[in-house]
């Protein structure tokens, strides 16, 4: 996982001097990252140090305070997070975000049903869209969710609620994931199938993920940025981040990373 | 076996209906034709209510507007053609949600209450006030609306049960209309948002655009009850357009059930069948005056056990929830 698989390739979506201010409080300072397909970028750091405010800029959930957020050269800064979704960057949310009382399917239908235009028709039966069923059922396959497709959400355990956030992101065919702690509360088994989805999608998305499982996150990384106090502290390959000791110091207490 | 029974019941029910003018019973089938305008009423707040997740308490708006829209439309002593006075006027409520919509759709949840009220009131206090409409007395109908292809009459509307007839084919069109648009991806990313609003949007739905569709439609179907409640008094006066005729509406739905549309129809019947029962002297004498007062109780006490309303109660005999969920 050391070699940065073509650093030369422009990147996807980058940032430069991302900023976001709640009154007094800066809680995303000057951050400039790339994401670039085929490459998972980690970002790691305690609590409170702006991750998920990070991801709420980029998807548009949050509008920025200063700076560009750049995806296929134009600036998307301020769009709605409807109009960056349907560019194509899609996102998971920290807190499971989906629809209760749906079935698995019908979560995995609605999200597939956003990329068409013909979503106005409103005479035409819902089931009539072959293609729309077929993106559900694959992002359903994907995520390992087949067999649970006619489970009302509601009734899933929580780890298959998590992966159901992924299906409904991947329904959506986007080309940058946003993926907001998707280990959060899963049992190991279900965390390492997650960790090798996370993979296979690497070869065509680029990928931002949010991580708190240090096994996980090394086993990923192709790149890994270091957030402490909204501010971007280290960013590098995850030897450059490992060896830095302002990262062992501030964040890291000289522990964790050290033992492997 | 259920499927099917569910499938033809609707049409069983309307096919008895239509059968009712033979008994010849001019006051029951009066009495009928308010349910069939109300059901078609309560339908159209359903699909903004029970489907879309806004509630708005100033539906009489459109309701009202469709029928101050025919009367202003009318010649004194003549009649006024059927095809094209009934488009017209929901057109006029239409145009007039369409416009609200865009400012109300802004708000959320206490605050979309509060300004659909607003909007309502407004409009209330335009025909009471000013001489547009005629002010407190209202404007009169005299003669009701035409529908004749060339020569021949289709339907005499002076006629009670030919008025009725009328009031059924509407009825039974806006609830398949209805059923049909609730049926397509435009009805699934409704109860989608109607579910979670903040998700739809990060799924790259429109929502705004969707919901502003969703309250024109309702606006629109709100107008036809209107124009056919109209048509049946011979009147339009401000009471239509007041906040008490929002509220009834909103009871009507809360009494049938929202979320399944012929909960609204069930609700409509029982809202002006109990109000009917409980302000008639002749069983409840002085207490008569008060109907209003049984009705808070009643509607109360559904409230508390039969929160799915009598549509739930239908529902749990089959054994399935009531409201629709996106299910396959």
């Amino acid at each position: 996982m050391s070699d940065l698989p073509a650093m030369s390739s422009e990147p996807i979506l980058r940032t430069r001097g991302l900023t976001k201010r709640f009154g007094g409080l800066v809680a995303v300072n000057d951050v400039s990252l790339d994401l670039h397909v085929g490459e998972v970028h980690v970002v790691i750091g305690p609590n409170g140090a702006g991750k998920s405010t990070l991801t709420n800029l980029l998807s548009g959930d949050l509008p920025p305070t200063a700076g560009e957020v750049m995806f296929e050269g134009r600036d998307i800064a301020g769009c709605t997070s409807d109009h960056i979704s349907r560019l194509g960057i899609g996102r998971s949310y920290q807190k499971t975000n989906i629809f209760l009382p749906f079935t698995v399917f019908e979560n995995c239908r609605l999200a597939a049903q956003s990329r068409t235009p013909h979503a106005l028709k409103v005479f035409r039966r819902v089931e009539g869209y072959a293609e729309i069923n077929r993106l559900a059922y694959e992002a359903m396959e994907s995520a390992g969710l087949s067999h649970r497709s006619a489970r009302v959400a509601a009734t899933l355990s929580h780890g298959e609620q998590r992966q159901l956030e992924i299906a409904m992101c991947l329904a959506t065919q986007p080309r940058v994931l946003l993926l907001d702690e998707p280990l959060a509360g899963m049992g190991p088994h279900e965390s390492q199938r997650m960790v090798e989805l996370i993979k296979q999608l690497t070869a065509d998305h680029a990928i931002m993920l949010i991580e708190h499982d240090m096994d996980a996150v090394f086993a990923l990384a192709h790149r890994l940025t270091v957030m402490v106090n909204g501010e971007v502290l280290e960013s590098g390959t995850p030897e450059q981040v490992r060896s830095s000791p302002a990262v062992q110091l501030a964040y890291l207490g000289g522990e964790e990373l050290l033992h492997d | 076996m259920n499927s099917r029974l569910q499938q033809f019941l609707p049409w069983f029910v309307v096919g008895l209906l239509a059968l009712f003018p033979l008994l010849e019973n001019t006051f029951y089938m009066q009495l009928l034709t308010k349910v069939l305008i109300m059901a078609i009423f309560a339908m159209s707040l359903d699909l903004l209510v029970g489907y879309t997740g806004l509630v708005s308490f100033g539906h009489a708006a459109y309701f009202g507007l469709a029928g101050y829209a025919l009367a202003l439309m009318v010649p004194k002593y003549e009649a006024v053609s059927l095809w094209w006075s009934l488009p017209a006027a929901i057109g006029v409520c239409a145009l007039f949600a369409l416009v609200t919509g865009m400012l109300v759709l802004r708000t959320r949840g206490i605050y979309f209450i509060m300004v659909t009220l607003a909007f309502a009131q407004m409009l209330f206090f335009v025909f009471h006030d000013t001489k547009l409409g005629g002010g407190s007395d209202g404007a009169y109908i005299y003669v009701k609306p035409a529908m004749k292809l060339g020569d021949f009459e289709m339907a005499n509307l002076e006629k009670p049960a030919q008025f009725y007839w009328l009031a059924l084919f509407l009825m039974a069109a806006t609830y398949l209309l209805l059923r049909r648009v609730l049926g397509s991806s435009f009805g699934r990313a409704l109860l989608g948002i109607k579910v979670n609003e903040h998700r739809m949007r990060a799924l790259g739905f429109p929502v705004f655009r969707y919901q502003l569709a969703s309250f024109t439609l309702s606006g629109s179907l709100a107008g036809i009850a209107g124009y056919l409640a109209a048509v049946q008094y011979g009147f339009g006066n401000p009471e239509i357009l007041s906040w008490h005729q929002s509220g009834a509406v909103l009871m009507m739905g809360i009494l049938g059930g929202m979320g399944t549309l012929y909960g609204s129809v069930i609700g409509a019947g029982a809202f002006v069948l109990l109000q009917e029962v409980l302000s008639n002297q002749a069983w409840f004498g002085a207490a008569a005056k008060h109907w209003q007062l049984a009705m808070g109780i009643f509607i109360m006490l559904v409230a508390l056990y039969m929160p799915q309303g009598l549509a739930g109660l239908a529902q749990k005999f089959r054994g399935k929830p009531a409201t629709e969920g996106a299910d396959e």
